[in-house]
């Protein structure tokens, strides 16, 4: 009897169900997504996190303000300046504290710098996702290394820098800092320009990002997303020029939006946002004055953080970190050490679409998909 | 952004005796009136808070609170902060999921960490702790592993 044919007569199909992690070179890290799927086609995905939970908002209460400082660092660990800043700026806020003028530059700075770490790295991985394997991540590794060697130099450490203090910064800059800055700012349009040439057009990628995971401007809203994640949707909302947080109103920059909120939008949303990063840094560094790195206040604080308490009370701060909003929502019982920490890890939530966005492609688009979302576990799980 | 007084005065003519107070910078809205007060907050034109940017729990040991920080995209005002409260043995409190969807994960993260139940919430599972995991480590009775190291070294 033919086995062949009687089975193609009656054959039967069935979902699959695969598991995407939590060991998979894809997923950034460990981050596990649970996928059914109808041939290759995906009919339900169920992202399962927490495998680098450690409890950071537990840990914070533990230990005085200043003593999460570092541990904010290891959130998103790519950008441990802006996370820095997120915690700095609501610490401030609830202590009023004024920040010098030059340290408020020196934050935008880094801010910025950081800024154009993350997406450099972005772009970088979601090419590895399409399978552009480590030629694009060597050369956003290789202008990367050029901002890291910076901080490194006022820091002493190139990723996990710990930098901010309440009311200012740990250390000024060094003196040779500015001139190495204005160098990466003349130097990075002529790198954007060559990952663009490279890139922007390829008629692979276009075909890979174009029109894959598009999300509606109403569910992006709804649903809570920040940053690049938001504005490619077409959504012009950058806490920068809503919130007017530390000077950023002080300089002139605009905000790219994307049209339809495919792949594509957010893949190039970036490079846009790098070159307007790019004139703010111009600004910044032209216009920094000389003065205190911190303030009174904040210098004794800084030297004795078990002795650094805040009023009763709660607030909510949010900044634009290069992934989206983060927030860090602070209680206070008057006490040297915090009541309640609760950080709003912009990864986490832009997560919540994910399903949304793979939902009827094809399982080579989940990773895309995911890798445009641009999350790093440290900050998902915390 | 109207201020919190008005805000309050127009949620005490919408819904008459719905007890809204203001504690700090905050409204504290009663578990039994959240759906229908959030309901009016982001359909009201007005008001049109359409983004809701954070939930997150505390544990004050009498009773547990959660807090919601809520922004307007399209008016491009907030935040609002609103408090909801809820006892600590029958820790239940209204899921507004199926208003903002950003409250799905951090729902089921409060839940996990705190303990406190999202009624009507489409998925509530624990999200960051592994599934069988007893406890809520942000609830201030929990006790750690590692307790017994002397807090005075950090």
């Amino acid at each position: 009897m033919d086995y062949a044919l009687k089975n193609s007569e009656t054959l039967e199909t069935q979902t699959l169900e695969v598991n995407l992690g939590p060991q998979h070179p894809s997923t950034h890290g460990v981050f596990q997504m649970n996928v059914i799927l109808e041939g290759e086609t995906i009919v339900r995905l169920k992202p399962v996190m927490g495998y680098l939970h450690r409890n950071h908002e537990k840990l914070a209460e533990n230990m005085s303000y200043l003593g999460s400082m570092p541990f904010t660092d290891r959130l998103d660990y790519i950008c441990s300046m802006t996370n820095n800043f997120a915690y700095a700026t609501a610490v401030e806020k609830m202590a009023n504290m004024e920040v010098p003028e030059r340290a408020q530059y020196i934050r935008i700075i880094m801010a910025e710098l950081t800024r154009l770490v993350n997406h450099t790295l972005l772009i970088g991985f979601l090419l590895n996702d399409l399978g552009a394997f480590f030629t694009p991540v060597l050369y956003a590794f290789r202008e990367r290394e050029k901002i890291l060697d910076l901080f490194e130099a006022v820091a002493g450490s190139r990723m996990m820098c710990n930098y901010f203090r309440f009311g200012g910064l740990k250390v000024d800059v060094t003196g040779d800092f500015i001139p190495h800055v204005r160098q990466i700012i003349n130097n990075y349009p002529k790198f954007l320009d060559e990952f663009e040439e490279l890139l922007s057009e390829n008629e692979i990628l276009m075909a890979r990002c174009q029109n894959v995971g598009i999300i509606s401007k109403d569910l992006a809203i709804n649903a809570g997303l920040s940053g690049p994640m938001l504005r490619a949707t077409g959504v012009p909302y950058d806490v920068r020029k809503i919130d007017h947080y530390s000077i950023y109103d002080r300089f002139k920059f605009r905000v790219p939006i994307g049209e339809k909120g495919d792949v594509y939008d957010r893949y190039y949303i970036r490079i846009l946002e790098m070159r307007e990063s790019i004139k703010i840094l111009d600004q910044a560094i032209k216009e920094i004055p000389e003065g205190e790195f911190i303030s009174k206040t904040g210098a004794v604080a800084a030297k004795t953080p078990r002795n650094f308490k805040l009023p009763k009370g709660d607030a909510y701060s949010r900044i634009e970190a290069p992934k989206g909003e983060l927030g860090f929502y602070l209680v206070s019982d008057g006490t040297t050490k915090p009541y309640r920490y609760h950080v709003r890890a912009p990864s986490f939530i832009n997560l919540t679409v994910l399903e949304d966005m793979c939902l009827g492609y094809k399982v080579a688009d989940a990773i895309i998909n995911l890798g445009s979302i641009d999350i790093v576990l440290g900050e998902v799980d915390r | 952004m109207k201020s919190l007084t008005e805000i309050q005065t127009d949620l005490n003519q919408k819904f008459p005796g719905i007890a809204v107070t203001i504690d700090g910078t905050s409204l504290v809205i009663l578990k039994e009136n959240w759906i229908k007060v959030a309901t009016f907050l982001k359909t009201e034109p007005e008001h049109a808070f359409d983004y809701l940017s954070s939930v997150t729990g505390t544990d004050y040991k009498e009773y547990l609170e959660v807090a919601y920080h809520l922004y307007s995209v399209s008016k491009q005002h907030g935040p609002l902060a609103i408090k909801v409260r809820t006892d600590m043995e029958k820790s239940i409190v209204p899921s507004v999921t199926p208003l903002w969807r950003s409250a799905e994960f951090q729902e089921r993260e409060a839940y996990d960490l705190l303990g406190i139940y999202f009624e009507g919430h489409p998925d509530l599972r624990r999200i960051l702790m592994w599934e069988g995991f007893q406890y809520h480590p942000l609830r201030k009775d929990y006790v750690q592993d590692d307790q017994d190291r002397p807090v005075e070294q950090f």
